[in-house]
This record gives C-alpha cells, sequence and structure tokens, in this order.
C-alpha cells in the first residue's frame, strides 16, 4: 500500500525523472512484463467471475442476489462497514492527532502498535477474539452470565473488521499530520476559537483528503474481510454470514447453480471494489491536479 | 502600563528558558526582544501570548494579571513566524476568521475587512489562497488577521524572517507606518540586532534566558549595560592587555587604565567605527597593513594588521576610503577615539573613555 504522503511526494518527483529515463527497450520490457502480469493475474480472473456468474443467465443472476439468505448477507457486509468504518475513522483522528501534535513517552509503541493488523494473519486476529470473548475465553462466563454474546454473533464480526481495517484511517493521516503541524491550531486559538472549532474549521479541512483516502480504503478492507470474520462467525446463513462468507458457502454447493450464484454474489462484491477503486482513482486525480495548479500559480 | 512582566520563569524540566525577567511595555509603544537563538525571547512572546504557561512570577495586561487567562480570553493578536495562514480558507476568509468566532454581524465582518484590505494594500486579492500570493502579501494578510478583531496587544514572532532581504527592508518601513497610524502597542521578537534598531522605540535584550538591558535604540547601542550587550548590538574589537604602571598594553597598543595593579589582565572593547586611519603614516600614533577591504554597501569593513600581528577592525564610507587612495597591502596609521573596559559576564560596565589625538613619535629630526 502506498501512503497518501508518499504519493504526493512521487507525483512532485514525476517531473524530474525524465532526465534519467531508461533506454527505449528497457522501458517497453519492463511495461509489457507489468500489463502482462496485470492481465493475467488480475484482469483476466476478474473478468472470468463476471463470466462465470452469469452461465445460468441474467435472471438467475439477479435471482440469487435477491435469495434471502445472500441478502441477509448484503445487508449483514453493509451494516459492519457502517459501524466499524467511523469508529475508525474516530480512532485514526484520535491516534493520528496524539502522534503528530504531541511528544508524549510510548509513542513508538503507539505507532508499532497501530501497524500490528496489518502483520498479524487476519485468522489469528479472529482467534484472538475467540480466546477473549469465547464460552472458554478470558470474559466468556461474564458474558453468558449476563447473556451478551459475541463469538458467533454480529458483535464479534464487528470486532473483527474492526481490528482488521484499524490501520488504514490513521496510517493515512499520521503524515498529512505531521506535515502539517500546529501552527494553524495555535494560530485559530489566538484568534479567540475553541477547541471544537479549531478542529472544525482548520485541522479537518486541511486533512480531508487523507481522512476520505483512508476512509474508502478502510471501507473496501470492511466489506471484503474473511479470515478474521470466519473464524468469529460461525457461517450461520441469513444470520451470521458476510459477503465474502456467503460466497464460499455457496461456491461449497455441489450444483452449478449454486456455484453460479456464488459468481454472482462474488461479482457485486467484486464491483464495490471497482467503485472505491474509481473514487480512489478519482481523488488522485483531483490531488494532483490541485498540486499542479499550486505549482503553476507559483511559478507564474 | 500595557503590558507587565513580574519575575516571570518558565523552566522546561529543569532547563530555565526565561529566568526571572521583569520588564513592561507602555501604551502605544512598539519594543523589540532582542537575542540570539535560544535566548528565550519567543517563550517570553509566547507567554504574554498565553501560549505557553509560566512556571513563576506573573503576567499583566493593562494591568489584569492574566496568568489563569486562555489565550482565547486574552484580546490578543499573534503572528506566526511562518504566517500559519489557514491554507484551506481564502484571504477574505483568513481576515474573517477571528471576526466569525467573535461572532460579529455579517455586515460589520465586511466593512471591517474592506477596512483592513485597503490599509494592507491588498485589495483584490480577497479571493486569493494563501499558496496564491507572495511572502510579503502573506505576511500583511497574517498581520490584518491578526488585528482584525482589534486586540489590544500585537505579538509577532520573527516577522521578518520567512521572506528574502530586499522585501525585508520594505517591510520593515512599513511596520513602523503601520504602528504610527494605527498606535496598537506591538511587540515582536528578532534576533537580527540591526532590525531592532531601526525598528522598535524600545529593546529588550535577552540571553540565554535572562535580561541584559531594556533600552531605548540610542541607549543599548551608546551605554550597554553589560559586555553581552556591548558585543551583541553593533561589532566591536575586544583586546585582552596586561597593565603595566597604570597602562594596558597589548602588543604596541595601549590604553591608560588609572587604578588598575600592575599584571591585572583587562578586556578592553572598541567600535569599528571608533578606529580612525590615515593613509598619511605621519597622521597617527599606530602604524598598520589593510589585510582585507570587505564591500558592505556604504560603507566598508577593513582588517588590519599591526606589526605585533595584532588585528584590528575598522569601518568606513567608501568615499573616505576612495579619498585615501587605500586597498588591501598599503600601510596606514591609525588611532582609536573611544574605547570601554569590558567587565566579564553581566557585570555592569564603567563609561566609555576618550582617547585625545595622540600625535605619531617623531622619526629622524634630525635630517
Amino acid at each position: 500500500m502506498i501512503g497518501f504522503a508518499a504519493r504526493q511526494k512521487r507525483a512532485a518527483h514525476r517531473a524530474s525523472q525524465r532526465s534519467t529515463e531508461e533506454s527505449r527497450l528497457t522501458k517497453w520490457t519492463l511495461i509489457t512484463i507489468a500489463l502482462a502480469f496485470c492481465f493475467v493475474f488480475l484482469l483476466l480472473p476478474l473478468a472470468n467471475v463476471f463470466a462465470q456468474a452469469l452461465t445460468q443467465g441474467w435472471r438467475y443472476y439477479c435471482k440469487s442476489l435477491v435469495e434471502p439468505d445472500s441478502l441477509a448477507a448484503i445487508r449483514l457486509t453493509l451494516t459492519v462497514a457502517a459501524i466499524s468504518v467511523p469508529l475508525n475513522v474516530l480512532f485514526g483522528l484520535a491516534a493520528a492527532w496524539a502522534i503528530a501534535k504531541f511528544q508524549f513517552r510510548g509513542k513508538t509503541i503507539l505507532i508499532t502498535l497501530i501497524d500490528l493488523p496489518f502483520s498479524v494473519s487476519p485468522v489469528v486476529a479472529g482467534l484472538m477474539l475467540v480466546v477473549l470473548f469465547g464460552l472458554q475465553g478470558f470474559f466468556g462466563k461474564w458474558l453468558d452470565a449476563h447473556d451478551f454474546k459475541i463469538i458467533f454473533a454480529v458483535p464479534g464480526i464487528v470486532l473483527a473488521t474492526v481490528f482488521i481495517t484499524f490501520p488504514f484511517v490513521a496510517r493515512e493521516l499520521i503524515p498529512v499530520m505531521q506535515a502539517t503541524g500546529t501552527e494553524q491550531e495555535q494560530a485559530a486559538l489566538t484568534l479567540g476559537a475553541n477547541g471544537w472549532q479549531t478542529f472544525w474549521y482548520v485541522t479537518l479541512p486541511s486533512v480531508k483528503w487523507g481522512l476520505i483516502y483512508g476512509i474508502i480504503l478502510c471501507n473496501a478492507r470492511a466489506m471484503g474481510e474473511f479470515g478474521a470474520v470466519s473464524v468469529v462467525s460461525r457461517h450461520i446463513a441469513g444470520q451470521t454470514e458476510t459477503m465474502p462468507l456467503r460466497v464460499q458457502a455457496l461456491y461449497e454447493g455441489t450444483t452449478a447453480a449454486s456455484a453460479a450464484a456464488a459468481f454472482a454474489l462474488a461479482s457485486l462484491l467484486a464491483t464495490l471494489a471497482l467503485i472505491t477503486l474509481g473514487i480512489k482513482t478519482f481523488l488522485e486525480w483531483k490531488q494532483e491536479r490541485a498540486e499542479k495548479l499550486i505549482v503553476g500559480r507559483v511559478d507564474s | 502600563m500595557s503590558i507587565e512582566l513580574k519575575q516571570v520563569t518558565k523552566k522546561f524540566g529543569d532547563n530555565a528558558v526565561v529566568n526571572n525577567v521583569t520588564f513592561s511595555v507602555k501604551e502605544g509603544e512598539l519594543m523589540a526582544l532582542l537575542g540570539p537563538s535560544g535566548g528565550g525571547k519567543t517563550t517570553v512572546l509566547r507567554m504574554i501570548a498565553g501560549l505557553e504557561m509560566p512556571t513563576a512570577g506573573d503576567v499583566l495586561i493593562r494591568g489584569q494579571r492574566v496568568n489563569d487567562l486562555s489565550v482565547q480570553q486574552r484580546n490578543i493578536g499573534f503572528v506566526f513566524q511562518n504566517y500559519a495562514l489557514f491554507k484551506n480558507m481564502t484571504v477574505f476568509k483568513n481576515i474573517a476568521f477571528g471576526l466569525k468566532i467573535k461572532k460579529w454581524k455579517r455586515a460589520d465582518i465586511e466593512g471591517r475587512i474592506t477596512e483592513l484590505l485597503k490599509l494592507f494594500g491588498l485589495e483584490g486579492l480577497e479571493r486569493r489562497y494563501p499558496h496564491q500570493l507572495s511572502g510579503g502579501q502573506r505576511q500583511r494578510v497574517a498581520i490584518a488577521r491578526a488585528l482584525a478583531p482589534k486586540p489590544s496587544v500585537l505579538l509577532l514572532d520573527e516577522p521578518f524572517g520567512a521572506v528574502d532581504a530586499k522585501i525585508r527592508q520594505e517591510l520593515r518601513e512599513w511596520l513602523v507606518t503601520l504602528h504610527h497610524d494605527l498606535n496598537v502597542t506591538t511587540i515582536f521578537v528578532t534576533h537580527d540586532q540591526e532590525e531592532a534598531l531601526e525598528v522598535a522605540n524600545r529593546i529588550v535584550i535577552f540571553s540565554r534566558g535572562v535580561l541584559e538591558q531594556v533600552g531605548t535604540p540610542r541607549e543599548v547601542y551608546d551605554q550597554p549595560a553589560n559586555e553581552f550587550v556591548a558585543r551583541f548590538i553593533g561589532a566591536m574589537n575586544v583586546l585582552e592587555p596586561e597593565v603595566r604602571g597604570e597602562v594596558a598594553r597589548i602588543g604596541e597598543l595601549e590604553f591608560p587604565a588609572p587604578g588598575h595593579a600592575d599584571g591585572e589582565k583587562l578586556r578592553i572593547g572598541f567600535r569599528p567605527y571608533a578606529v580612525q586611519i590615515s593613509s598619511d603614516l605621519t597622521q597617527y600614533r599606530y602604524h598598520a597593513v589593510l589585510r582585507h577591504t570587505f564591500f558592505l554597501g556604504v560603507l566598508l569593513r577593513v582588517e588590519m594588521e599591526l606589526p605585533s600581528g595584532l588585528t584590528i577592525r575598522a569601518r568606513m564610507t567608501k568615499e573616505e576610503y576612495a579619498h585615501q587612495g587605500l586597498e588591501d597591502g598599503k600601510e596606514v596609521s591609525l588611532q582609536i577615539r573611544q574605547y570601554r573596559v569590558l567587565a566579564r559576564e553581566a557585570a555592569a560596565l564603567p563609561p566609555e573613555s576618550e582617547l585625545g589625538y595622540q600625535p605619531p613619535p617623531v622619526l629622524g629630526e634630525n635630517i
């Protein structure tokens, strides 16, 4: 994953790279290899998903999407994303703010901890939750006594998703906030603004693009997560099945129709991913254009 | 009194960045806080603003103790070193920010901003964003933004640090005019002694967190309170002669030192402009060879080496240099008109001593 700040740098460097360009042969060889790779491993399978989804015809495609269990899975996935993304936006803002604007003991540890979900296998993440909240787990007895179900229920799925998508917003915001510094906030204070006004009028607008970008990545992962969610869900159709889990369940079904239904749902998931990718590219383009505008004006 | 600091100390950990500082600023004054980097002057400014809290001592604004007041309640205007303009807001919105926060009426805000844009020569730029402005324009927007809510004090942190030399000179003059027109009590921080001397009504000099002297530019230049001030304000030649027979001697130079015991080491300081040079070798008492000439504009700085190896710096106008027909390598005669016995560290200095004309020793009289 390339960070928001890194991309800004890359855009700035692009213009100066022309003089150090490789020979034409190297250039086209590399481009061909990259394109071929993308085609074989990314585009072809993706196209195949859509093709497979339509083997039983359009009508079956639509029908399999509105089938109750699949509909429930779509609903659950959207619910989980709707809960976990705002939570991680809040957390990401708080963590990035703390890291960028304050000096405190344990800062390095906090930065490392934020990255933890990237380095831990999602299955392990799911198991950690089971160990904590499962019936035999640390809080299991207490939760059971109070009739509170986390594992094999929606709260567990939300927790797993929050854990997995934890770093996205914070990771995008930290470099942006560090680059901005605290002077603008201090200026707002000297002009009479309180903490909330300073945050709303000064801090938030200055990190806007980084935040939006983080939210998009976070959302994409929240909808697509399989491993961690799979461990804590128990795959109860219509109840604890998210879209990725439903795809797997359908695919493991024996009939050709079932496989087509799996591909239909998968194609929907892929479409969501493609839309996300589209928005992301659009935002990058917009950001770069804004930067070019700045450069242009300073030069003139 | 507009602003008073009483025995103010600021510590970061065990390190006292500002140590027991007391001074006051009169209503309508233009005051400079001057000192080398790390002297604690910015911390003093930030304590007046309320961006830092003093560890000990009181800060008063218009007679009111403001230690417990937050930044927002102090009614100050603060201009940051890099201006800290809101990047996502236009010039208009930047200047309007403080007024909106204070819930001014829309019509009043527009009136005030039109007035400020005119005063600051920013008309037509109100829809631009900070990145579309030049350095000088940015600074003016920052000052306009700070002044918009009519603060009782304007505080500027290194206001001329971020612009190039030519614009800096214009901005200095502009700040003096602005202060004259608005007459708002203004304090600015600078490490540039020339800037402080030129712009301020009075100067507070700091070094390593300690207040060294408060005075008008003339006072701190002509009557420095101690060696630090003497050396920091303007250039100075410093020599360490030894006393013999009530005369301090080093190389061929002699300074009368009545009351000083034999063998005592003195520190003598004299300004480059107090050194007079002549290409006529018979005119002054000492002889030297001109080693280097530094071109400073209207003035030139020359470095001379005496036969004993001592190096002395002098300052003279370009015209005089040309008139005397001077050039590097030429032998000249010189005298020192005024000098001062320096005391180590922060001890008070005795007044400057005048040396009368001392004719050169007469050579070959019998020829």
